[in-house]
């Protein structure tokens, strides 16, 4: 998979918050098999602080995606976007625009705004964004070269709401990296995207909360891994029939 | 002569340890006056190693559950137990949490009413850890430096350590790898109106909180942890969550006054666990992270058993306190 460029494996992304202790993030990592992470600025970083917890995250080699979580305008975004590139020199931004305190649903105006903006000063943006198709176009006008829709809100663990736009976004967008960020609680919701056709997952708090992160982090990459093979090697229509699976040709006869 | 840097809440429980075992101490404090320049005057003053584990290691648990124990020696320890709630809407919340730990029983609306009667009515279900205790940290501080002066120690407000000394107990300022600041952000409310007797944990995925009655109408509230260096003031995001956690917990909070804000940079390991380290022939005791008050009696005695190996023995030190 080829990120703005970049050769990738893992089809697994993985945030770095919320977990108990910066020794189990790392962990969890290592477990997960990730090769980018994601790192929340807009809390840590109002005065260019926090630096010593980045150096942990540094030290697992992974590639850093930093995001702009918990900008609710514009202004804000680009702002905290900016500071990202001086802070980890990386063009990535994960944009995010929150419309919405209560749901955190992106507030799509505002990101493919902020999206042109980030673009024309040469980011290479991973818009958090809905699974609407015109937002998808949009963004993609936008210079955006991957999209990132949500499964459900934020952090809710409630898995894939609506796998049919999934599927949809995948059809009108083939060539187009696909990312689905946010929603993904179990190992089963990240294999389902997965077997959609979406190129990689990115989760945080079904990780970090779980009882044994390192533990559920394995557990995802398996399911990413397995979700794409199943993808990859062409899944069979479901039948409102039975078949048997058997060949009926020589079983025995009875009289 | 044992010498300590350092008159925080780590160092003077080390010297408090270390006098009771027949030591003569000597700790260097730069500040003016006990605690003006410790971290722990921010804290909440919780010794509750059950609800803590449902983010924190076992090792926890196993170190911070004696503790009230050694504070009841010190300084006044309201053992009334943590009553945790959650509003309806975050029930999941209070599964998690009751998954995670161990120590309490589930209470119903009935009992959470019984339990305080100013939460009558507002919360359906919780789980009430009989065993844990509250302090006041800035009380606890007090008398604990007086307590080790009673004993012979001698605490030099206003002087920096020597160069060198046996036990360094400096917090961040210390040049240890690997120790990470993490923010705290408290608020202390004046709320004469609501009258609650035990620490409260609100449960809420955004915006969790913890308020430690501390006596006359007052209470302390917490609940941030900010992987940051900066130690300016609150911020307002910090204070709004704080306060509207707080008036979720009872609407009589809307009447509170801020009486007073704090932040303050908590020393930890990448583990989040205290720890014990040796460096050019000094010994320091640090990164107790959100723990102080927790784990400070357990860590301080492991400091005392390394600096004076032959008062180490189990029955020795209860012979010594009995």
């Amino acid at each position: 998979m080829q990120l703005y460029g970049t050769e990738i494996t893992s089809r697994l992304l993985l945030g770095t918050a919320q977990y108990p202790s910066p020794a189990v993030l790392t962990e969890a990592v290592k477990a997960s098999g990730t090769e980018i992470i994601t790192v929340s600025l807009r809390r840590e970083t109002a005065d260019g602080s926090g630096t010593a917890f980045w150096q942990d995250l540094q030290k697992t080699g992974c590639r850093i995606l930093p995001n702009t979580a918990g900008c609710h305008s514009v202004q804000e975004a680009v702002t905290t976007a900016r500071m990202a590139r001086e802070l980890f020199d990386t063009p990535w931004i994960k944009l995010e625009v929150i419309g919405h305190s209560d749901t955190l649903q992106p507030d799509v105006f505002g990101l493919v705004e902020a999206a042109r903006m980030l673009s024309s000063e040469g980011f290479q943006v991973f818009p958090y964004t809905t699974d609407d198709l015109v937002v998808g176009e949009k963004l993609l006008e936008a210079g955006c070269e991957v999209l990132m829709p949500w499964g459900a809100p934020i952090g809710s663990g409630q898995g894939l709401r609506n796998p049919d736009a999934l599927r949809a976004m995948r059809a009108h967008f083939p060539d187009v990296p696909l990312v689905v960020d946010a929603g993904i609680g179990r190992p089963s919701d990240a294999a389902q995207a997965m077997e959609l056709g979406m190129d990689a997952v990115l989760l945080n708090t079904a990780v970090a909360k779980a009882g044994d992160p390192a533990g559920m982090a394995r557990a995802m990459a398996l399911a990413v891994e397995a979700g794409r093979a199943g993808f990859t090697a062409d899944p069979m229509e479901r039948r409102d029939m039975a078949v048997p699976s058997t060949p009926v040709l020589g079983m025995a006869e009875f009289a | 002569m044992i010498t300590i840097a350092g008159a925080g809440l780590a160092g003077l429980a080390c010297a408090y340890e270390l006098a009771q075992r027949g030591s003569a101490v000597t700790v260097y404090e730069r500040g003016e006056t006990p605690g003006d320049s410790s971290v722990a005057r921010f804290a909440g003053g919780m010794l509750a190693p059950w609800c803590e584990r449902e983010s924190a290691e076992e090792e926890v648990v196993n170190l911070g559950s004696r503790a009230s124990d050694w504070w009841a020696k010190i300084t006044p320890v309201h053992r009334r137990g943590t009553l945790v709630v959650a509003p309806a809407r975050d029930r999941a919340e209070l599964t998690r949490f009751a998954r995670r730990t161990s120590g309490y029983r589930s209470v119903d609306g009935a009992e959470i009413g019984a339990l305080e009667p100013a939460l009558a009515g507002r919360f359906a279900q919780g789980l009430f850890f009989e065993q844990e205790a509250h302090l006041d940290p800035r009380r606890a501080l007090r008398d604990l430096s007086a307590k080790v002066q009673e004993l012979g120690v001698e605490i030099r407000y206003g002087s920096p350590a020597p160069a060198r000394v046996t036990l360094d107990c400096t917090g961040m300022a210390a040049p240890l790898p690997g120790l990470r600041p993490v923010r705290g952000e408290m608020a202390i409310l004046h709320c004469p109106e609501v009258e609650i007797t035990r620490t409260l944990r609100l449960l809420h995925p955004r915006m969790p909180l913890y308020l430690v009655p501390r006596g006359e109408g007052h209470f302390m509230i917490g609940g941030t942890m900010i992987e940051s260096s900066s130690d300016r003031a609150i911020t307002l995001r910090s204070l709004s969550e704080l306060l509207s956690a707080a008036f979720a917990l009872h609407p009589g909070f809307a009447e509170a006054s801020v009486v007073e804000t704090g932040a303050g940079l908590r020393p930890a390991f990448p583990d989040n666990l205290p720890r014990l380290t040796e460096q050019d022939g000094t010994l320091y005791l640090n990164g107790l992270y959100r723990h102080g008050f927790l784990l400070a009696p357990a860590m301080a005695q492991q400091a005392a058993d390394h600096l004076l190996p032959e008062t180490s023995d189990e029955d020795h030190r209860e012979r010594q306190t009995a």
